[in-house]
């Protein structure tokens, strides 16, 4: 096992230096999440809703679109003089080969989140004070979970023609239940409350993580083995 | 004739047989509803539509089991008569969930006083909707079949495991907010005759569902053997 975990780091560090050399995708995600959070400012009345109330959904819907127009980068860049295929020839087990996809993905998501975050208290002059911790936490788990689902999936959507709109369609059902919890938790954590009413929703994420985690990377090898 | 081709023929025929004798069946439902069950005292009219929507819903999600069922025994077997029946399934079970998300609101709106509410019930049909919509779109987007027999298998198990985490998701949120009680629908005690006609029609909805699924997997069938027949 540690051996398979190095290939999917190598796998991993390979995406994410390709990415650190062009940058492309990463800028773009990291403008689009700035430009979603400009257009919810527009969609509310601040006179009549606070931001505090507002917080866990605009937050969770930027951080939702914003990881998910990266998704397919990780196996678009495949595409590519057939790239994938060298991948699949060399002695990586598909198990490897998709952790350190989601390794990758995941980093990516982390970090336009980690732009995010202090964009959206700059914008909404929202005060996260003893929450961020707990904050943060939430969304390393509910990221977690639906970046897992998500590389699956773009996996299966670069080999269709319409890649970028098939990727959301599929896969928004796949995120209501982590989003949900995670927008659930954000505003419990803002709003102070005790553990014991969070502990169901985090007990939710926990169990996607590992269900679907472990289900990803039993199927993946179905998906690129002809 | 072809005699793949032939055997495809025979099934969609005994496929319109089915559906036939199904919406015959289905008449008869009708009239039982109408002629034989009481009117139930506070609902009055609108509860008859009940007789249409629940078997509808049981057979949208008999329709949504079979496909991650069937997908999980393709990973497993790779038999493409799986496949087929998947996607059969999938769409038959989409026209069902329609019946149920159309019929739902004409029922909710005089007896909840709102077309939608996001009961949990509610939420995780529209979501397996949604989530076979999905599947549909995934499957017309690929052409090496194949491939797309995979791919469908494995959203459609994947579906399959995601539905409990949207129903507790759901049930989560719900419980923290509760809705006004006007709006829950608790399990009324039904009169013999609401029974039997409800149990008949949970019986004919599902001879349809599997006339249906003949039909659509007679189609399929016969779709595979015209593209092997166009290679040569």
């Amino acid at each position: 096992m540690p051996e398979a975990f190095r290939l999917a780091l190598a796998v991993a560090a390979k995406d994410l230096r390709l990415e650190l050399r062009s940058k492309t995708s990463l800028l773009s995600a990291m403008v689009f999440a700035a430009l979603v959070l400009v257009v919810f400012n527009f969609a509310r009345d601040p006179t009549a809703i606070a931001a505090q109330d507002l917080a866990p959904s605009i937050l969770w819907v930027t951080f939702a679109f914003s990881s998910m127009i990266g998704l397919n980068r990780a196996f678009i860049v495949e595409r590519e003089n057939a790239a994938f295929d060298g991948l699949l020839l060399a002695p990586v087990p598909r198990g490897a080969l998709y952790l350190g996809k989601y390794l990758g993905n995941l980093a990516f998501a982390a970090v336009v989140e980690a732009v995010t975050l202090p964009l959206f208290v700059l914008f909404f002059n929202v005060d996260f004070g003893h929450a961020l911790p707990g904050i943060v936490g939430v969304a390393a788990l509910a990221t977690a979970g639906f970046v897992a689902v998500g590389t699956l999936f773009s996996a299966m959507v670069v080999r269709t023609r319409f890649a970028e709109l098939m990727l959301p369609v599929v896969l928004l059902p796949f995120m209501v239940p982590p989003l949900m919890a995670a927008a659930q938790l954000t505003s419990r954590l803002l709003a102070g409350r005790p553990l014991s009413e969070m502990i169901g929703w985090l007990r939710l994420l926990g169990l996607y993580d590992i269900a679907f985690i472990t289900l990803c990377t039993m199927v993946f090898p179905a998906i690129v083995d002809e | 004739m072809n005699p793949e081709l032939e055997h495809a023929t025979a099934i969609m025929r005994r496929g319109r047989i089915m559906v036939a004798l199904a919406l015959l069946a289905i008449s008869g439902v009708y009239l039982m509803a109408l002629r034989y069950t009481p009117v139930e005292a506070r609902q009055g009219l609108a509860q008859k539509i009940f007789y249409i929507h629940a078997p509808a819903a049981w057979c949208a999600l008999l329709a949504f089991s079979m496909v991650g069922l069937a997908g999980g025994l393709y990973l497993w077997l790779k038999d493409p008569r799986l496949d087929r029946f998947a996607a059969s399934s999938a769409e038959v079970g989409v026209a069902f969930s329609c019946v149920m998300l159309t019929t739902g609101p004409i029922w909710g709106k005089p007896i909840w006083g709102a077309w939608w509410t996001w009961d949990a019930r509610l939420t995780l049909t529209l979501f397996l909707f949604f989530l076979f919509l999905g599947y549909l779109t995934l499957r017309a987007s690929l052409h090496d079949r194949s491939e797309r027999a995979r791919f469908s298998a494995v959203v459609g198990l994947m579906g399959l495991v995601l539905v409990p985490f949207i129903h507790l998701s759901v049930y989560l949120f719900r419980t923290l907010h509760p809705r006004p009680i006007l709006m829950k629908p608790s399990e009324p005690s039904l009169p013999p005759e609401m029974l039997h006609t409800l149990l008949t029609s949970f019986g004919v909805f599902t001879l349809l569902y599997l006339g249906f699924v003949t039909l659509r997997y007679g189609i399929a069938l016969a779709a595979d053997v015209r593209e092997d027949l166009g290679d040569d």
